[in-house]
C-alpha cells in the first residue's frame, strides 16, 4: 500500500510496525512531528507501547538504556543539540551493548542557534560506536528503521537512522507501507541473553578494572579494554550481518540491495561524486545534465556510515579518474569526516583516485543545483588542482 | 546468516562475598563478645540483637549467642558501642597471635 | 493490622554480601542492608555513581544479591522510569523498581531527572542516602552539605550556603509519599521502605547516613552521631503521607520535650571544627523556631 506522508511520519510508522515497547520522547525541531505521531499511535492504541514524555534528551536515552537493559524494545528520536545533550548516554548505550534504535532528524548544531539541516550532529558522533544508517528518501527512512531494529538485536549494538531535517523530515513523498505481517515475520520479538531479572540477579556496568579479574567462581573475566575490543570486533562483524539482513528484507518486499552504498550511473563513470542523504539524490540531476554534455560522471551515496563499509567503498571508487566528496559536516580544524574516511580507506591502493572535498549547506544554506553543477564540472576538468584543503560552496563573503 | 557469536563480553557482575577481599584484614580492633553478659544468652531466648541490627557488614549472626565472622568484620566497633549490656570489647588486633588470627 | 516491626522479628535474610568495599562503620551500609530487607527479592535497583557503586562492587563481583543497573550520574530518575516502562511493557507489574542515589546524585546533578519522574507520577521508589557531601569522590561539598562544614572544596571557611531541603522540593511535586529517615533508626527506615512498596506512584525517602571519614568521627560512633542529629532536632524523622505531615519515631517523641543543644552534635565531628559561634547560634534559633512551629501544628 502506497501512502503520501512526511519523512517524520515515515519514521514513526516504521517504529510502530517494529512494535517498539518503550518510547522516550522529548521534542526538538525538526524531529517533533515524529514524536507527536508516536504519541497519537500510542494514545489511539494502534501501538501498544509505554510512551514516556521525559524532561530532557539525556533522560530520553536514560529511559531507553534502562528499558533495554530490562528487556524491552526501546526507541527515541532527536536532532542536533538534543543528540549532543545525550552524548554521554550514547557512549553508555554502546558500551552496555544495548539494541536501542534512535532516529536523528539531521540539523545543524549551535552556537549560533540554527534549526536548519546539516549533518554535523550525527557525524560528530561517528566515533561513539553507534551503527549509523543514512536515508536518502522516505522509503529508505521507513525501511531503514525496521532493518535497524533487526540489526540492533542481532549484534547487540544500538543503531541510529539519520535523515535530513526539513528536506526529508518535513517534505511529503509517496512510499510503500510495509505490511505488519511482513514486519512481524522479519522482526520477531526477542529476549536478550542478559537482562534485569530478579530470578537471576546481576549488576550491569559497574566499575570495571583496567586489568582482568577473577569472579566469584574463580573464572577470570575480561577488563575494560577486552569489552571494548569485543564491541569493535562486533561492529566490524555487523557489516556482514547487515548485508544479510538487507538481502532478507529485499526478498520479503522487493526493496533494498544497497545496504552500504547506492550508486547512480557509476558503472562507467570516470568521476564519481559522493554524498550522504538527500544531497545525493539532488546530485543525480547534476549527473544527468553532465552526462548529456558527454561527461562520464556518477554519484554514490553512503547508506551505512558506521561501521565504515570500506570494502564497498574501495570497490566502488578505486581506479576512478577522480572522486568528489560533498559534505554537510566538517571535522573542524581538519577536513570533512567522510572525505577523510574515504581517503584513508583508499590510501594503500595503488589505483587510489585523486579526491577533493567540498563543504556546503551548513546551517541549512540552500544548495543550488547550479552550484553543484559548477563544482563538479570544475573538478572533473582540473583534477591536478585537487588538494587536501576542503573547498566551500555557497559562501557569501 | 552471520557466522560470529555477537556480544560475548559485557560488564555484568555476579553476586558473591569478598569483593573487597578478606576485609577482616582492615581491622585494627577486634570485637570480642563476652557471652555471659549477652542479653539473649542470659534470657535464653531471642532478644536485643542490637549488634546484628547495626552491623554495617552483616557479619553478625542472629543466634544465641551472636557470632562474628572475622574473615569480613572490618572492626568498626559499632556493635560494641551499641550493645546495651557492654558485652562486646574492642581489643587491639595485634594482641592476637598468628594462630588466633 | 500488620505486626509491629521489631529487631527480633526482622528477617534474617541478607541481600548484601559481606567483604564489600564500603568504609568501616559506613552509615549507608546499615541503611542499604535494611532497605533491601524491606524490598525483598522481587526488586530491580537503579544506581548512579556514588558510594553505593563502590559498595556494590567492581566487575565481575557484585555485593548485592538483587539485579541492578548502573547508570550515569544525572539520569537516575529517568533510568528508574525506563525500568518501570519495561516492566509495564513486559507485564511484570509486581516488581519493585527502586533507585538508590546519593545526595549529589539526587539534589544536584540528578534533580532534573527526579523532578521529571515525580511529575510524571512514575511507579518508583527513590531512596536518597544523604551523607552531606560528594563522599565517593573524596568529600567535596554538595547542595545538602550544611552551613559551615569543612569539605575538600570548602577547606578553610567551611560551606557558606545552607543545606538544600531536598525532601521539601520533592514534596512540592505533590507525590503521595515523602519521608525522611536515619541510619541511626534502621527499624523506622525499614518500616518506611516497606510502606513505600504498598503505595502507588512515586515515593521518596531521604535518609541521613553518617559518614566516619567524611564527617570526621571514629567509626564506632556512627549510630550515636546519627541519633544526636535527631535528638538535637536538627534532622527530623517525618512522613508526608498524601500531603499530611507527621513526625515519626524518635522525632515524634521529641515533641514537647527538651532537645539537646545543637552544639553537642557539632562537637562530635571534625567537619564542624571551624564552625563559628554565630552559625551555631543561628542554627539553634532556626531549630527552636522549627520545633515551635511543630508544637503549634500538633496542638
Amino acid at each position: 500500500m502506497h501512502i503520501i506522508e512526511s519523512g517524520n511520519v515515515a519514521a514513526a510508522t516504521g517504529v510502530k510496525l517494529s512494535r517498539a515497547q518503550v518510547i522516550a520522547a522529548y521534542p526538538i525541531t525538526p524531529q517533533t512531528p515524529l514524536t507527536e505521531k508516536l504519541s497519537e499511535f500510542v494514545e489511539s492504541q494502534e501501538l501498544d507501547a509505554q510512551y514516556i514524555p521525559v524532561e530532557s534528551e539525556h533522560s530520553a536515552m536514560a529511559v531507553c538504556i534502562a528499558a533495554s537493559t530490562a528487556g524491552a524494545r526501546a526507541f527515541t528520536a532527536t536532532s542536533a543539540n538534543g543528540l549532543l545533550y545525550m552524548n554521554e548516554q550514547l557512549h553508555w548505550a554502546v558500551g552496555a551493548r544495548l539494541p536501542v534504535v534512535m532516529c536523528v532528524a539531521n540539523r545543524g548544531i549551535g552556537a549560533p542557534w540554527t534549526v536548519w539541516n546539516d549533518q554535523q550532529d550525527s557525524m560528530s558522533q561517528r566515533d561513539v560506536g553507534w551503527i549509523q544508517l543514512y536515508a536518502n528518501d522516505h522509503q529508505q527512512i521507513i525501511d531503514s528503521v525496521i532493518k535497524a531494529f533487526r540489526l540492533a538485536q542481532s549484534v547487540s549494538i544500538p543503531v541510529m537512522v539519520c535523515y535530513d531535517g526539513y528536506l526529508l523530515s518535513h517534505t511529503y513523498m509517496p512510499f510503500e507501507l510495509p505490511g505488519q505481517e511482513q514486519v512481524d515475520a522479519f522482526l520477531p520479538s526477542f529476549t536478550p541473553e542478559h537482562f534485569l531479572n530478579p530470578d537471576e540477579p546481576g549488576n550491569f556496568n559497574t566499575v570495571t578494572l583496567p586489568d582482568t579479574r577473577a569472579g566469584v567462581d574463580g573464572t577470570v573475566e575480561p577488563g575494560y579494554i577486552e569489552i571494548r575490543h569485543n564491541l569493535h570486533e562486533d561492529l566490524r562483524g555487523a557489516l556482514e550481518v547487515y548485508g544479510d539482513i538487507d538481502a532478507e528484507y529485499e526478498k520479503g518486499c522487493g526493496r533494498g540491495g544497497t545496504p552500504f552504498i547506492e550508486q547512480y550511473r557509476c558503472d562507467d563513470a570516470e568521476c564519481v561524486a559522493v554524498a550522504i542523504g538527500s544531497l545525493s539524490y539532488q546530485l543525480r540531476d547534476v549527473i544527468d545534465i553532465l552526462r548529456e554534455e558527454g561527461l562520464r560522471v556518477g554519484v554514490m551515496s553512503v547508506q551505512m556510515y558506521r561501521p565504515f563499509p570500506d570494502g564497498a567503498i574501495v570497490e566502488a571508487l578505486a581506479g576512478r579518474k577522480s572522486v568528489i566528496v560533498f559534505e554537510k559536516a566538517l571535522s573542524y580544524g581538519n577536513q570533512g569526516p567522510l572525505y577523510a574516511d574515504i581517503k584513508a580507506a583508499l590510501y594503500s591502493r595503488g589505483d587510489r583516485p585523486p579526491i577533493q572535498n567540498y563543504i556546503l549547506g551548513l546551517g541549512g544554506r540552500e544548495i543550488k543545483t547550479s552550484q553543484l553543477l559548477d563544482a563538479l564540472k570544475e573538478s572533473c576538468s582540473a583534477i591536478e588542482a585537487f588538494d587536501d584543503t576542503p573547498r566551500w560552496i555557497g559562501l557569501k563573503l | 546468516m552471520a557466522h560470529r557469536d555477537f556480544c560475548k563480553m559485557i560488564s555484568r557482575s555476579k553476586p558473591g562475598p569478598g569483593d573487597g577481599g578478606k576485609t577482616g584484614s582492615w581491622r585494627v580492633l577486634r570485637p570480642i563478645l563476652h557471652t555471659e553478659k549477652c542479653i539473649p544468652v542470659k534470657a535464653g531466648k531471642k532478644a536485643c540483637f542490637n549488634c546484628w541490627l547495626y552491623c554495617p557488614d552483616c557479619v553478625v549472626t542472629k543466634t544465641i549467642p551472636p557470632t562474628i565472622d572475622l574473615e569480613y568484620c572490618k572492626g568498626c566497633g559499632i556493635c560494641a558501642e551499641e550493645c546495651p549490656a557492654d558485652a562486646i570489647d574492642m581489643v587491639a588486633e595485634d594482641t592476637f597471635s598468628t594462630e588466633e588470627k | 493490622m500488620a505486626e509491629k516491626t521489631t529487631i527480633v522479628n526482622l528477617t534474617e535474610e541478607e541481600f548484601v554480601h559481606p567483604g564489600n568495599r564500603a568504609c568501616s562503620g559506613c552509615g549507608l551500609s546499615i541503611v542499604y542492608r535494611m532497605g533491601l530487607k524491606a524490598l525483598g527479592k522481587n526488586t530491580i535497583l537503579v544506581v548512579p555513581p556514588s558510594c553505593l557503586t563502590v559498595l556494590q562492587g567492581l566487575y565481575p563481583v557484585a555485593s548485592t544479591r538483587l539485579p541492578c543497573v548502573n547508570v550515569t550520574f544525572a539520569s537516575t530518575g529517568a533510568a528508574a522510569s525506563g525500568v518501570r516502562g519495561a516492566m509495564k511493557a513486559l507485564n511484570k507489574n509486581d516488581v519493585n523498581v527502586v533507585a538508590w542515589a546519593g545526595d549529589g546524585g539526587t539534589g544536584d546533578i540528578g534533580i532534573q531527572a527526579l523532578s521529571g519522574a515525580c511529575e510524571r507520577g512514575e511507579e518508583i521508589i527513590y531512596i536518597c542516602y544523604d551523607n552531606e557531601a560528594y563522599m565517593n569522590t573524596g568529600v567535596q561539598r554538595s547542595g545538602t552539605t550544611p552551613q559551615g562544614v569543612l569539605t575538600t572544596t570548602t577547606p578553610i571557611h567551611g560551606k557558606l550556603q545552607t543545606k538544600k531541603d531536598v525532601p521539601a522540593i520533592i514534596a512540592a511535586h505533590g507525590i503521595d509519599y515523602v519521608a525522611t529517615a536515619s541510619a541511626a533508626y534502621p527499624v523506622d527506615f525499614y518500616d518506611k521502605v516497606k510502606k513505600a512498596t504498598t503505595i502507588t506512584g512515586p515515593k521518596y525517602i531521604h535518609v541521613l547516613t553518617p559518614c566516619p571519614p567524611g564527617w570526621g568521627f571514629e567509626t564506632r560512633y556512627t549510630i550515636k552521631v546519627g541519633k544526636l542529629a535527631v535528638e538535637t532536632g536538627l534532622f527530623d524523622l517525618y512522613e508526608i503521607d498524601k500531603g499530611e505531615f507527621r513526625l515519626t519515631g524518635a522525632s515524634k517523641k521529641l515533641l514537647g520535650k527538651e532537645r539537646k543543644p545543637v552544639s553537642e552534635y557539632f562537637k562530635t565531628q571534625g567537619r564542624f571544627k571551624s564552625l563559628n559561634g554565630d552559625i551555631v547560634d543561628t542554627v539553634q534559633r532556626q531549630v527552636d523556631a522549627k520545633w515551635q512551629a511543630y508544637a503549634l501544628e500538633s496542638a
